[in-house]
């Protein structure tokens, strides 16, 4: 697809196509119709796969090190603060700067996205272990529970609304992010908005752009539910 | 143009190209300090209106302990936004210009900081507010005496992370006109890789920078006996802000 884009003459060809696309109108709907099967839905799930690893994997980390970070103030310093620096960093450079490294691949993407997810998965699990209250743990000990049982069967029930609050917060940003990853691997929504930005094709990127803000809105949403139906205590006293 | 094509699909690693990366940024000083500039003035107004824009309404808000509604759910819809696409959006309004990139940056300035403004004034300990009114001060004297010191440092956190943000994505904002040291990453036919890894280590450099200085002057404007305060916010009714809104590293 990329290989035949890269063929084309340097002057856009709308020469296809309806009038809308060939005047190069704000939206024409029959290109989204045309090209959904082979350039948006495609890239859609590309998106989806990009996001779901990079939560996946950065959860795996963020959670491991949040366990140690409960029991030893320490390290909740010391990777408070590298977490933090990543985040800093933009995105944008970022990609680029690991090029030289790990290569135009897949790797580059996910090493960055992954990156970005820790900072908010690794505060939002240790705050809500650091919020169980201290009666409840003592309550814990005294019916005989082990350490290991009391964070099963208690802190990580009492966390888990704020573990499934940080889990919403990183994805969604992870779709936002992903969308900059095009610059380096032309995959996921982030290729047909540069492309269309790239050939000036006004519906190219108002569609992958639309696309990406739904996809924001609706893993938001999705996530709302799942914290809702695995957390129900937690409705009666939402703020809001 | 594709960027593979220039770098070939499979790039080894290639440790010489961070070399490389400091070399073009010390043989193009003036440039890399024009660019800087162009990028410190375009997130400086795009901060700027946000801040005009954002603050005073997440007070208002706030001191009326109304709209909680809409300040949390401005701040999860601004997340959801991706910048690229919200770069894409202005083209076909504001054309390639200054502007559109204006636009899109404070679209995404205005949500983390309106959220922290809202949640910060609305969060003052309603005794010092209900003493203050017992002393007889106008609603007025209220924000500005009681409210606004002790939400400082709060709004602070607001404004540094809105600031990481529009640091960010000034760079991504090269693509559409916005200037700045996006300018010369996005162009890697004109500037070569290694201009684009020094262009990199500059905005990398900046962010770090722009972060650390804000944070410096968010510890200046709070006083020692209410850090803690900040730091017990509820994680579960705020997510956002229990995950963002208190970017002090550790020690």
């Amino acid at each position: 697809m990329t290989a035949l884009a890269q063929a084309q003459p340097v002057i856009p060809d709308f020469g296809r196509g309806s009038d809308c696309v060939r005047e190069n109108r704000t939206f024409c709907w029959d290109w989204v119709r045309d090209h959904w099967d082979d350039t948006l839905q495609p890239r859609l799930l590309e998106h989806v796969e990009l996001t779901a690893y990079a939560v996946g994997i950065g959860f795996a980390i963020a959670f491991v090190a949040a366990l140690v970070a409960y029991r030893h103030r320490s390290f909740e310093g010391a990777f408070g603060f590298t977490s933090e620096l990543l985040y800093t960093i933009p995105s944008l450079a970022l990609f680029q700067l690991l090029v030289p490294v790990t290569g135009l691949t897949i790797t580059t993407v996910e090493i960055a996205l992954v990156s970005y997810t820790l900072l908010i998965l690794f505060r939002n699990v240790v705050a809500g272990l650091r919020a169980v209250p201290d009666d409840v743990l003592e309550a814990a000990r005294g019916m005989g529970f082990t350490r290991a049982q009391t964070l099963l069967r208690v802190e990580l029930p009492l966390a888990a609304p704020s573990i499934l609050a940080g889990v919403r917060i990183a994805a969604v940003s992870t779709i936002s992010l992903a969308t900059i990853a095009a610059f380096v691997l032309p995959e996921g929504l982030g290729q047909p908005i540069l492309d269309g930005l790239r050939t000036f094709f006004k519906t190219k990127f108002i569609a992958a752009g639309a696309l990406a803000v739904a996809l924001a809105i609706a893993t938001d949403a999705l996530l709302v539910l799942v914290q809702r139906s695995l957390t129900p205590w937690t409705r009666a006293s939402r703020a809001g | 143009m594709d960027p593979r094509e220039s770098r070939g699909m499979n790039d080894d690693f290639r440790p010489r190209l961070f070399v490389d990366g400091i070399r073009f940024v010390l043989d193009n000083a003036s440039l890399i300090a024009a660019k800087t500039l162009e990028h410190l003035v375009l997130s400086g107004a795009a901060i700027g209106v946000a801040l005009a824009i954002a603050v005073p309404l997440g007070v208002l808000l706030g001191h009326a302990h109304r709209g909680a509604f809409l300040a949390i759910n401005v701040g999860n819809v601004g997340r959801a936004l991706p910048s690229l696409a919200l770069i894409a959006f202005g083209l076909p309004i504001f054309g390639i210009s200054f502007t559109n990139v204006l636009v899109a940056l404070v679209v995404l300035a205005i949500p983390p900081m309106l959220l922290n403004t809202y949640v910060a004034i609305d969060g003052v300990d309603a005794d010092a507010v209900g003493a203050a009114r017992g002393m007889g001060m106008t609603e007025g004297q209220i924000v500005r005496r009681v409210e606004l010191p002790l939400a400082l440092p709060l709004i602070f956190a607001g404004v540094r992370i809105a600031a990481v943000f529009v640091v960010a994505t000034a760079t991504i904002a090269a693509i559409a006109g916005g200037g700045g040291l996006g300018d010369i990453i996005v162009n890697q036919a004109s500037y070569r890789l290694r201009g684009v890894v020094g262009a990199s280590m500059c905005v990398i450099v900046l962010a770090l920078a722009v972060s650390a200085a804000l944070a410096a002057l968010q510890r200046l404007v709070t006083p020692p006996n209410l850090r803690p305060r900040v730091l017990m916010l509820e994680p579960t009714h705020v997510p956002s802000l229990a995950s963002r809104a208190d970017p002090e590293p550790g020690p």
